[in-house]
């Protein structure tokens, strides 16, 4: 049987895909978007070991999932363990090899003076029903009304200046949540431009989170790290309803609808 | 002084003397009356790890026993009526050997249950009373039931070899439903009791005496049918991956090329079973959390997007674990079938599709990061990889997966087998083709997903499972049209299989039952602070709901104990199979002949 050789070796080739896997997702994640327009930014660590250990296992199950291959694979590990010949550079391994891994575990442990990551939900449950300026108000299956009231234009009026009076100074003018105070945050304020925000919402929620902001989070999932005000200390409803539909209105995304919660209610809802 | 005023005097000192008395006996009484009320112990203690504690880890094991119990016997009928209806005896002895592990398990069961009644009667007297105010009536229809499982249950092992032949054996198959019936309905019950905890009927407040509740009313509940239908398929899936590893345990310890041959046999069949149900598993998950979600929305957005959100990464990583180990077992298998080398090349490309998918499935939405890291990115949302982190590429890289590993069965399913119908090749195109569509169709939806209002994209998903569901169930019928009379490339050479595939399927299992602890908290623990969602308040010490990291060590102590007493299982099984080895001869006959389901 001839012995396959350089990059047609299974255990270079395991090697190769492991290292092209490495730059893929540490660079080539956020360098080549961009080359086609599309947004991209640089990947957290935490991201990238994730990716590398799914990775990883793929690269040992396609060597092993093949008899000959998979002799192959172990053949120059069991050479460089056994082979006399291999001496020099068995030593060499069994030096670098704790050293190395001696190296990254200090890495890990050592003390840096930033913040340590957080676990955060992005999504805290709201209450069904809230207390509005004294007035209970239930936030399941809550419509905006100004949608069905009054002129469109004028409140969007009303909401744009709401918002650049109140909001913009954290969530920027771009409604990207990149304000002249947003890095002073951590976290950051919500960027209403992403998908992952008021794009999922109701915008019954929407409303839950501007009037409680965040001394009204919920005790599930604390602590949570909010700048955020309760602001129907300082906006009447009306006003928090207008800069809802002007924040819709500029970022171009729908709200989440009712529909199914509807049908819910009737059903067993309580 | 007078008599009179004497005696006047005398009447209301003793007067004055009495109402004394009697206000400080009332006082006194209320004094009692309120020790009596603050005597009634709500909650008991457990030693070292407390009440909840106590509670969860036997619930959880003898949840785990019960899917053991509950699964295994659907499969035994199943594999017997192949031997029944196919005529081929190893499938009989296979589904006995499955019985035979039953009974140990049954034990097992009844026991973890029994504490777990004896824990919540001490543990949460009050608690406990108020659901057996409710449904007192169906514990003891359980009870009753119980005793008529077991008794099926010895009937269907004991009387195996008598009824073995003509109607008789169809007597014994019957038992066999029979079982599966009982068991059926005794995990039904349960469930009520589980589910009413979590969505409550509609008519059912804080101040609802517990006697005012309807039986029915109760276990009719929301989540009551989708957990019900969830949970027949994990125990498949579950029966499945245990009967593997046991099979796995067999197999490697096998001293004789036919007991390899034999466990390797029940290894592949056990692994069919439970990667066969999974593949159907989601949609039945996906049922269930949008049953939860449609009950209340708050519960909804705990479970999913919540604090308890990153256990869907963990799931989702555990599940891509179950989809690699499955296909990487059926990839080292091809190497004992003849003809399966022309398949080989393909592996590869799977590979890529199945890594590609977990890598998408277990993209979490918002990402751990230091502060440096979040304002690189601008956020909390990575701007490129945040697109995956929403359901539209969670559903199409599940979905994708899913078909993955059907074409992994497929290609297992043809590798020895020359078709010999005329239209052998166009129905071969004809099934790349349903397969290529699917394909596209989950892909098309799962793209379209992002230009469209989250109710649109929920509908989507529907399209997604039709048509992989579609593209699954024509394939096979093609399959099976044209294999019909279908020449042999020569027979598969069972028990030529390498001791690493047996180590997938001890993965399988595992994660299995890591992923029945991980996903029972996530159902159970959205009812956070309260015994009975937003009815009964739990208002114990250790009320509050745990973080991910104790919870996810009292999961993996849950599982340590369930292995380690289904290892003492295996054992006890090889035991008492010892003389069933004596003839070799058996086994030698029925492998040499071959086969698969």
């Amino acid at each position: 049987m001839n012995e396959p050789r350089g990059v047609r070796h299974p255990f270079w080739q395991a090697v190769l895909l492991l290292i092209g896997s490495y730059l893929l997702f540490k660079f080539g994640i956020s360098v080549l978007p961009p080359l086609i327009g599309i947004e991209s930014a640089p990947v957290p660590a935490s991201v990238v070991l994730q990716f590398m250990a799914t990775a990883l296992v793929g690269v040992l199950l396609y060597v092993s999932a093949d008899e000959t291959r998979w002799k192959q694979f172990k053949e120059p590990i069991h050479s460089v363990a056994v082979d006399a010949d291999k001496k020099v550079l068995r030593t060499s391994m069994l030096i670098a090899l704790p050293l190395l891994v001696g190296f990254l575990t200090y890495r890990q442990v050592s003390a840096s003076v930033g913040a340590p990551p957080s676990l955060r939900s992005v999504h805290p449950a709201p209450p069904n029903r809230i207390t509005f300026r004294g007035e209970s108000m239930q936030l399941a299956g809550l419509e905006n009304p100004l949608r069905t009231t009054g002129e469109m234009s004028e409140h969007l009026a009303a909401g744009s200046t709401v918002y650049v009076r109140n909001c913009m100074p954290c969530h920027g003018d771009r409604l990207d949540g990149d304000g002249h105070f947003a890095q002073g945050f951590n976290p950051v304020p919500a960027d209403f431009t992403s998908n992952g925000t008021i794009a999922q919402l109701t915008e019954s929620y929407v409303f839950w989170r501007i009037a409680k902001g965040g001394p009204g989070l919920p005790k599930e999932g604390t602590p949570w790290n909010s700048a955020m005000p309760a602001w129907e200390d300082i906006l009447e409803e009306n006003e928090i309803w207008a800069v809802i539909l002007y924040m819709y209105d500029q970022t171009g995304w729908s709200p989440r609808t009712w529909e199914e919660e509807h049908e819910a209610a009737e059903g067993g809802d309580h | 002084m007078s008599e009179s005023l004497r005696h006047r005097r005398a009447f209301w000192g003793v007067g004055l003397v009495l109402v004394a008395f009697g206000l400080l006996a009332l006082v006194g009484a209320g004094e009692l009356l309120a020790q009596d009320a603050s005597q009634i112990r709500r909650y008991g203690d457990f030693p070292v790890i407390g009440a909840r504690g106590a509670i969860w880890i036997t619930a959880q094991v003898h949840l785990m026993f019960a899917a053991f119990v509950l699964g295994v016997p659907m499969f035994a009928i199943v594999v017997e009526a192949i031997a029944i209806f196919g005529g081929d005896k190893r499938y009989d002895k296979l589904a006995k050997e499955f019985t035979r592990l039953l009974l140990i398990a049954y034990s097992a069961t009844a026991i973890w249950g029994a504490m777990l009644t004896f824990a919540l009667s001490s543990l949460y007297p009050v608690f406990w009373s108020y659901l057996t105010t409710i449904f007192g009536p169906s514990m003891w229809l359980y009870a009753a039931l119980f005793i008529v499982e077991s008794f099926t249950l010895y009937l269907y092992y004991y009387g195996w070899d008598r009824w073995s032949e003509g109607k008789a054996k169809y007597g014994h198959w019957g038992l066999g439903i029979l079982l599966n019936v009982w068991g059926t309905i005794v995990m039904f019950i349960a469930n009520g009791w589980l589910t009413y905890m979590m969505s409550p009927p509609a008519e059912v407040a804080a101040d609802t005496a517990p006697d005012q509740v309807q039986l029915w009313s109760a276990i009719f509940n929301a989540t009551w049918m989708p957990i019900n239908i969830h949970r027949i398929l994990a125990n498949v899936v579950f029966g499945g991956a245990i009967v593997g590893m046991y099979a796995a345990y067999r197999f490697l310890a096998a001293k004789t090329d036919e007991e390899r041959a034999h466990y390797d046999w029940m290894g592949y069949i056990g692994n069919f079973i439970a990667i066969g149900a999974l593949i159907v598993l989601p949609f039945a998950g996906y049922y269930l959390g949008r049953e939860i979600y449609e009950f209340n929305q708050q519960m909804g957005i705990t479970m999913m997007g919540g604090f308890m959100s990153w256990l869907w990464i963990i799931q989702a990583f555990l599940i891509g674990v179950l989809f690699l180990a499955g296909n990487y077992y059926l990839w080292i298998g091809m190497g004992r079938i003849p003809g399966a080398e022309r398949f080989t090349p393909y592996v590869k490309y799977m590979l890529v599709v199945l890594v590609a998918g977990v890598i998408v499935w277990a993209t979490p939405h918002t990402i751990i990061a230091s502060r440096d890291e979040i304002a690189a990115m601008g956020g909390t949302h990575h701007p490129f990889l945040g697109a995956l982190g929403v359901m539209s590429a969670k559903n199409t890289a599940v979905n994708l997966m899913i078909l993955t590993t059907f074409l992994s069965f497929m290609l297992y399913r043809r590798a020895n087998k020359i078709p010999v119908v005329n239209w052998a090749r166009s129905g071969t195109i004809a099934q790349g083709a349903a397969l290529a569509i699917a394909a596209v169709v989950v892909t098309f939806y799962g793209v379209y997903g992002y230009f469209v209002t989250a109710i649109v994209r929920i509908g989507f998903s529907v399209y997604q499972v039709l048509a992989v569901l579609a593209a699954m169930l024509l394939v096979v019928v093609l399959d099976v049209m044209m294999l019909r009379g279908a020449k042999s490339r020569g027979e598969i050479r069972w028990g030529q299989m390498p001791p690493r595939s047996q180590y997938a399927l001890f993965v399988l299992a595992v994660t299995f039952t890591w992923l029945m602890g991980l996903m029972g908290f996530a159902r159970s623990g959205i009812r956070q602070h309260w015994h009975v969602y937003e009815v009964i308040r739990d208002t114990s010490a250790q009320a509050a709901t745990p973080a991910l990291g104790p919870a996810a060590t009292m999961i993996s102590v849950c599982v340590l104990i369930f292995l380690s007493l289904v290892a003492i299982i295996f054992w006890l099984g090889g035991l008492a199979e010892k003389p069933a080895h004596k003839d070799p001869a058996d086994l030698v006959t029925a492998v040499s002949r071959g086969g698969e389901v």
